[in-house]
């Protein structure tokens, strides 16, 4: 009975569980529930991909409501690839959010932060799993008002404006794809999206499916913050607590990228939105100029997470890139690397709480002589560092890899060079960190027996994480399949041509 | 020699590489009592040189050993090919990291250097590395060590920890990752979707009718993405790496990472585009140019340098050079040339460097003008050195002789008298900045009023012995090689496409 109705549980678990998370009340009694929920709903995620690879899609229609009248999951390859990297990085995101937010979240608070990243975590796992134009727009709301509330959560008031800022920014997004879904339907009268993928064939002249593309192009892309509609997001990523910036960086605008290829391949069709609306040029050039921009942005910036930040901005950039070659090797390279981005990012963010736990500051400075101080958080933030440049035998070596490729299949050289180019960049923002750490002494007026190495609860995660960049690195034949079947599937679902040169 | 005859001959790939490897885990784990930790670095490159060997008779014997370890990419990953070219450098590399070792002990205590085990770890990482490289079968393989070759290298370098070793890790990890990632990378990629694979094979992998435009831009990504050629604008990082403690200098920067440049260099010319497709390329002539401006540039630019070590530095950017000269000539016997001068240069030069460490180690001198008159105290470190020079200027009767003829003979070949001319000039530009400093050693005026006296060896004050016993050994190298190349051109002939018999006859 269970496997039948498994489709809806990775929404159901943490949407029940948050209430009974603040119920709970104490502290480390909700810190065990919320983590105990995801891990159960990562297993279930685990057993949604399998089946999935194995058979295909997997339709469930909630309250027994058949489509297109009722609310449908579907499960298939891609979300089922995206749904396990997000409820793994929210598991492994809760393990370390024990330690990491008793100096950065007042005590009162703790239970709220539970609650809110778990109905964080149902709202995305909706967006990924449903098959409803409307309703992902609900999950989307429950998740945005989630995170506006986990990013005000921080000790530093700053983050109050940011959260704000956020605020403001995700409610014009929201609204905008509300505002297309409403035309959508208006038009043709369903908001089932296979139902409207099919319907949407008859009208795909009209001005008003037009208008409903570009509003929900443009809503997506605040939510995604691709260039330029992201200047919310590095606020809003240095001022948030630092287990929540490592939850949101690695999962909600990776989130936020799948719903765009959802969007794109499974409603409009690529063939329309690419071939006929010419989107593809556009979000090509705007993914360019994020890569260089932000990736320069990083360069100068004295906090280590606003660099971080600056650096996802660059890295949403690589995963649009991909989507716009319209190939199956760029999709399926956008979508390795919103998993392989989630483990770095992950990582580096959590290492870099780590800092902050220790030092009680996040400004580059304050790694200085951290080499010595804190080897092992200082080691995982250089690995995963590495993979962000893209190293060999590192996750984001692999990424470049099928990227470049992806390019270079239609020719486009010039592409190719610039994503090679871009890169470097990376190599002066990280450089920049790592040399504090390793090359600079620690501050004379710091006590290096107050600078040790944080309680093993953090740094469990982190090490997972880093151990997962290096595997994936290495032993690529799980992502490639997952990503390809995923790229695959989404291609000959609407009969697209590949852009051939 | 075949010390390992009990094993799989394919499995001594990886002991090769795993053994430098386990090597560093173990200094590592003894780093508390450097005696044990010292003895555990000989060891192994004792060992590491005795698998080397054997897989050297392996080779000339006309086994193939192959070894796939894992594929990172559907039908693309790392995977090890032994080939002549890379048994040759192998040979150099273990040999020398021998003799680099007992240098090592002696520097690193002499000099009283502090993190003595990081240094001996990364060093053993290093030539594991190397040793990958000289193996791989594909070039997926030949970049990915060749970048955990400079990351392992930096460590190494900014050993000192001061502000000139940042300044030079900087410049030294700064231009050695862009170049890769940014060209290297870049060329690497662009094979593979023209051609759809990356196997060294020989005679090369791309077709009669690739696009020559493309093959051309392709060869100088190659040339220029591979850093560690130091082909100028690109060689800023070998002098900055001269912060590094002198063994490190001496094995890495005159042997190891420089030589895995040029290596990778030679590998690409004749195993990715062979020979026969490089002529037809336009850009070779223009790299070949740019190599022969490099070697004459940097050698005035030594002549300039006072400092001993930053001297040596720019010779060895002149000397990377006739390397890649000898392979873009596209002639089989520049290419056997090239192939040699991998061992000549690397045992010379490493007298060099060894010589300049002693010297530093003992009198504590950097700059070539405090060193009038030490050949008195320091006669045989001041003898190594003269030998050193010889060699690297081409003289009989010392290794670099053969080196050079080959180059010149396959210029010749190639109809290229103007680098015939650049190999000539270049000679003469060597003695020029080499010899003076043996010359104001030995024979320097005494200062005014002062009695000649006769030399006696009570006032020679030399390097510590494991110092001295490495130099003697690297210099005697330089005369055994002169008269018994004979295993090394063996080995270079088995090379397809290269040989030393011109017209490529034999």
């Amino acid at each position: 009975m269970l496997e039948q109705h498994l489709a809806v549980l990775p929404i159901i678990l943490p949407l029940i569980a948050a209430p009974i998370a603040l119920i709970l009340g104490r502290s480390l009694l909700s810190w065990g529930f919320a983590t105990l929920i995801s891990g159960l709903s990562c297993f279930v995620s685990w057993q949604l991909l399998v089946a999935a690879l194995s058979e295909g899609v997997l339709s469930y229609a909630v309250g027994g409501w058949p489509a297109p009248w009722g609310i449908e999951l579907r499960v298939d390859a891609a979300n089922a690839f995206v749904l396990l990297a997000v409820s793994a990085i929210s598991t492994l995101v809760l393990i370390y959010s024990k330690d990491s937010i008793e100096k950065e979240i007042e005590k009162s608070k703790h239970t709220l932060f539970y609650t809110a990243h778990l109905l964080c975590l149902a709202g995305l796992t909706g967006i990924l799993i449903t098959g409803d134009a409307f309703n992902l727009f609900v999950f989307l709301e429950i998740s945005s008002l989630a995170t506006y509330t986990l990013v005000s959560l921080g000790s530093d008031r700053r983050c109050l404006t940011a959260a704000f800022r956020y605020l403001v920014m995700g409610t014009i997004g929201a609204t905008f794809i509300l505002i297309g879904v409403g035309l959508l339907y208006m038009k043709t009268g369903t908001l089932n999206m296979l139902d409207l993928a099919s319907r949407i064939h008859f009208y795909e002249s009209s001005r008003t499916i037009n208008t409903g593309l570009a509003f929900i192009m443009v809503g997506v892309s605040i939510k995604l913050a691709l260039f330029p509609l992201h200047m919310w997001l590095p606020p809003a990523y240095t001022h948030a607590p630092s287990a929540v910036t490592a939850f949101l960086a690695s999962t909600a605008t990776k989130v936020a990228v799948y719903v765009m290829i959802r969007f794109i391949f499974t409603i409009f069709g690529a063939d329309h939105v690419f071939n006929e609306m010419g989107m593809d040029l556009i979000l090509m050039a705007l993914a360019i100029v994020a890569i260089f921009k932000c990736s320069y942005m990083a360069t100068v910036q004295s906090n280590v997470k606003t660099v971080l930040a600056y650096s996802s901005v660059a890295q949403i950039g690589y995963m649009i890139l991909g989507v716009s070659l319209v190939s199956v090797t760029g999709l399926m390279a956008g979508l390795i690397h919103i998993f392989n981005h989630a483990l770095m990012k992950g990582a580096l963010f959590m290492a870099v709480g780590a800092v902050f736990y220790r030092v009680g500051s996040v400004d580059i400075k304050a790694f200085r002589g951290l080499g010595k101080q804190m080897p092992l958080t200082m080691a995982a933030f250089t690995i995963a560092g590495l993979s962000i440049i893209g190293v060999p035998l590192t996750v984001g070596f692999v990424s470049k890899w099928y990227l470049v490729t992806g390019a270079l299949e239609q020719n486009n050289w010039m592409i190719a060079a610039l994503v090679l180019v871009g890169s470097l960049l990376a190599v002066v923002y990280i450089g920049r960190i790592l040399e504090a750490a390793y090359f600079q002494k620690l501050p004379e007026d710091t006590d290096p027996s107050t600078v040790k190495e944080v309680p093993w609860l953090m740094l469990a995660p982190m090490w997972a994480l880093v151990i997962a960049n290096i595997y994936f690195g290495i032993d690529t034949s799980i992502t490639t399949e997952a990503a390809s079947s995923a790229a695959e599937w989404l291609f000959q679902n609407n009969n697209v041509q590949e852009v051939s040169q | 020699m075949n010390l390992w005859q009990g094993i799989e001959p394919s499995h001594l790939i990886s002991l090769s590489i795993l053994v430098p490897f386990i090597g560093a885990l173990l200094v590592i784990a003894t780093g508390k009592i450097p005696n044990l930790r010292e003895a555990i670095t000989l060891t192994t490159a004792v060992v590491l040189f005795s698998i080397v060997l054997a897989i050297t008779d392996y080779t000339l014997q006309g086994t193939e050993l192959k070894l796939n370890v894992i594929d990172i990419f559907p039908g693309l990953g790392i995977n090890f090919v032994v080939e002549p070219l890379g048994v040759l450098f192998a040979l150099v590399a273990s040999f020398l990291w021998i003799i680099t070792s007992i240098y090592a002990i002696g520097y690193m205590r002499g000099h009283n250097e502090e993190n003595q085990t990081r240094f001996f770890c990364c060093f053993a990482l290093a030539i594991s590395s190397v040793m990958a490289i000289c193996f791989s079968g594909n070039l997926l393989s030949l970049f990915i060590f060749y970048e955990v070759l400079t990351l392992s290298t930096y460590p190494l370098v900014t050993h000192a920890g001061n502000d000139a070793a940042k300044q030079g890790g900087r410049t030294y990890l700064g231009i050695l990752l862009s170049t890769s990632i940014a060209f290297l990378l870049f060329a690497v990629l662009g094979t593979y979707s023209i051609t759809g694979t990356l196997d060294f094979q020989a005679g090369g992998i791309f077709d009669e009718n690739d696009d020559k435009t493309i093959l051309g831009v392709l060869l100088v990504l190659f040339c220029y993405g591979i850093g560690k050629a130091a082909i100028m604008p690109f060689h800023r990082w070998l002098p900055a790496a001269m912060v590094a403690p002198t063994p490190v200098s001496a094995l890495l920067h005159a042997v190891a990472v420089v030589k895995a440049g040029v290596f990778s260099i030679l590998k690409v010319v004749i195993y990715i585009f062979g020979l026969d497709q490089l002529k037809e390329l336009n850009t070779t002539d223009i790299m070949l140019y740019i190599g022969a401006a490099t070697i004459l540039i940097s050698s005035c630019i030594a002549m300039t340098k006072d400092n001993l070590k930053a001297r040596l530095a720019y010779s060895t950017v002149s000397q990377l050079s006739y390397i890649v000269v000898g392979a873009l000539l596209a002639s089989s016997v520049a290419a056997a040339g090239a192939a040699l001068h991998i061992a000549t240069h690397a045992v010379g030069k490493i007298t060099l460097f060894f010589c300049a460490g002693a010297i530093m180690v003992a009198s504590h001198k950097k700059n070539i003008s405090d060193m009038v008159g030490l050949g008195r105290k320091m006669p045989i470190t001041m003898i190594a050195f003269t030998i050193g020079a010889i060699s690297i200027i081409g003289l009989p009767p010392m290794a670099g002789t053969w080196s050079k003829w080959y180059l010149t003979i396959g210029a010749l070949e190639a109809d290229k008298l103007i680098i015939v001319a650049v190999l000539m000039i270049s000679s003469l530009l060597n003695i020029a900045y080499l010899l003076p400093i043996p010359i104001k050693a030995f024979f320097n005026s005494r200062p005014e009023g002062q009695e000649a006296k006769p030399w006696s060896w009570a006032e020679t004050k030399e390097a510590p012995l494991p110092i001295l016993i490495a130099l003697c050994i690297t210099s005697v190298g330089c005369l055994v090689i002169f008269f018994y190349p004979q295993p090394l051109i063996d080995l270079i002939n088995l090379i397809p496409g290269v040989s030393t018999h011109i017209n490529g006859e034999g």
